[in-house]
């Protein structure tokens, strides 16, 4: 019953089911476009801005585009490249990234982004500005330091009943994660862990599971995020 | 010809990136015929004898003693390059940014494991000889302009040699996915 549409990225004819966005149409014919708040099922949110591509000559969220017929999208000129890496640049100066102490280093999609598009350092001034770390919820503690508030917890983790276990305070420059305690301690091993995994940072962290995985097994030690998607389609 | 000149220092860090510039193993024969070291701790080499093409810093600046040799090598160094993560945005020191200075001094000097009860007159080091903390620790390239960034907690071996040999010979240097690490 799926109508399927004809469209091009860079150039290249590609063919999808009409209405998926154009992060997934792009997905299913071996094209990468980054993505950071964007989670495959879940409501966009296009809050990030990564994946800025242009449409028919406009700049748009391309998580947030249903594709349709006879689309031209530009991916990887090297102005939207650029674009991409300012604003992953922005995200590093803007909170407190101390990779080397991190525990979601070479698992942490913000870092794999960084090493994606080679960026040796911001260009911007580091902010500096201290962040509250919570961990009184007995499984699972939050490091607002590292949030990029792409609000993908917010948005995809829930109780059975379908109640929020993370909510947004505040707005601007004040909004910050906050996580709901009570709710949290229900929480089974798995569903911590899949918090933790949901987490594109190194925001959301399991208790007691920090270095889990060893240097050179974690996911983007070796391969460039996006690889795996380029690699799935060969022409 | 003459061999290209370096000099290296270790400001706000730990040597880690020393160490890392020692692990690209027999390569180092190949450096040393390659270039000269100036003042650097690999020689031993206190102060600047002559004018370097390149100067190597590992480590931010966490306090006036840093800004001033950071500044030295900026005047003595032709090409300066950032190496690491403390150089570059800080790194491990810079968790202290985040911490009223204050309260640093306290926990080093009053309220630390090991100093609790044993400082009963309050004492915090304050002589003139000493270094003054900044209020944060900063990357070096806040304080000074630097012309190249090798990231890595500690940069890996192969990207130090990479980055080292370009810059010798002009080349282009190679950035291989797997060298380019922020840890
Ligand atoms: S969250 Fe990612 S980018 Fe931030 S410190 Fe951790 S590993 Fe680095
Ligand atoms: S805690 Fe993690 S998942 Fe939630 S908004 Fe922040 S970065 Fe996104
Ligand atoms: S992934 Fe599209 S805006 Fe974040």
């Amino acid at each position: 019953m799926s109508d399927k549409v004809k469209f091009k990225i860079d150039g290249k004819e590609c063919e999808a089911d009409q209405g998926l966005n154009l992060v997934e149409a792009a997905k299913q014919n071996g094209i990468y476009i980054p993505t950071l708040c964007h989670l495959e099922g879940v409501k966009a949110a296009g809050s990030c801005r990564i994946c800025n591509v242009k449409i028919n000559g406009r700049f748009m969220t391309a998580c947030t585009t249903p594709v349709s017929d006879g689309m031209e999208v530009e991916n990887s000129t090297e102005d939207i490249k650029e674009l991409r890496k300012i604003i992953v640049e922005t995200l590093f100066v803007s909170g407190n990234h101390y990779c080397p102490a991190c525990e979601k280093s070479g698992s942490c999609e913000l870092q794999a982004l960084g090493y994606r598009f080679t960026m040796l350092v911001p260009r911007f001034p580091y902010a500096f500005e201290p962040k509250e770390v919570d961990a009184k919820s007995t499984k699972l503690y939050i490091d607002r330091n590292r949030c990029v508030l792409c609000k993908r917890c917010v948005r995809s983790i829930k109780t059975k009943d379908g109640k929020s276990i993370f909510a947004v305070k505040g707005r601007g420059h004040n909004a910050m994660i906050n996580i709901d305690h009570e709710l949290a301690a229900q929480m089974t091993d798995e569903e911590a862990t899949a918090a933790m995994d949901t987490c594109p940072v190194g925001s959301i962290l399991k208790k007691e599971r920090g270095y889990f995985t060893p240097i050179g097994r974690r996911k983007y030690d070796k391969k460039p995020i996006g690889s795996d998607i380029e690699e799935s389609v060969t022409i | 010809m003459s061999k290209p000149i370096v000099a290296t220092t270790s400001l706000a860090g730990c040597f880690g990136c020393h160490m890392s510039l020692l692990d690209i193993d027999e390569r180092i024969l190949d450096l040393i015929e390659l270039v000269e070291f100036n003042k650097s701790p690999v020689d031993d080499i206190k102060e600047f004898t002559k004018m370097c093409d390149i100067g190597i810093i590992e480590g931010g600046c966490c306090n006036s003693e840093n800004v001033h040799v950071l500044k030295d090598f900026r005047k003595n160094c032709k090409i300066l390059v950032s190496l690491g993560e403390c150089a570059i945005m800080g790194g491990l020191p810079a968790m202290r940014n985040n911490i009223p200075i204050e309260e640093c001094l306290q926990e080093a000097y009053l309220n630390g494991p090991s100093t609790k009860g044993h400082n009963p007159d309050g004492i915090m080091p304050n002589d003139e000889e000493l270094p003054i903390l900044l209020n944060k620790v900063y990357p070096c390239h806040e304080v000074v302009k630097i012309d190249y960034y090798l990231p890595g907690c500690p940069p890996r071996a192969d990207l130090i040699w990479n980055a080292l040999v370009a810059l010798v010979t002009g080349d282009e240097m190679k950035l291989p996915y797997e060298v380019v690490k922020f840890d």
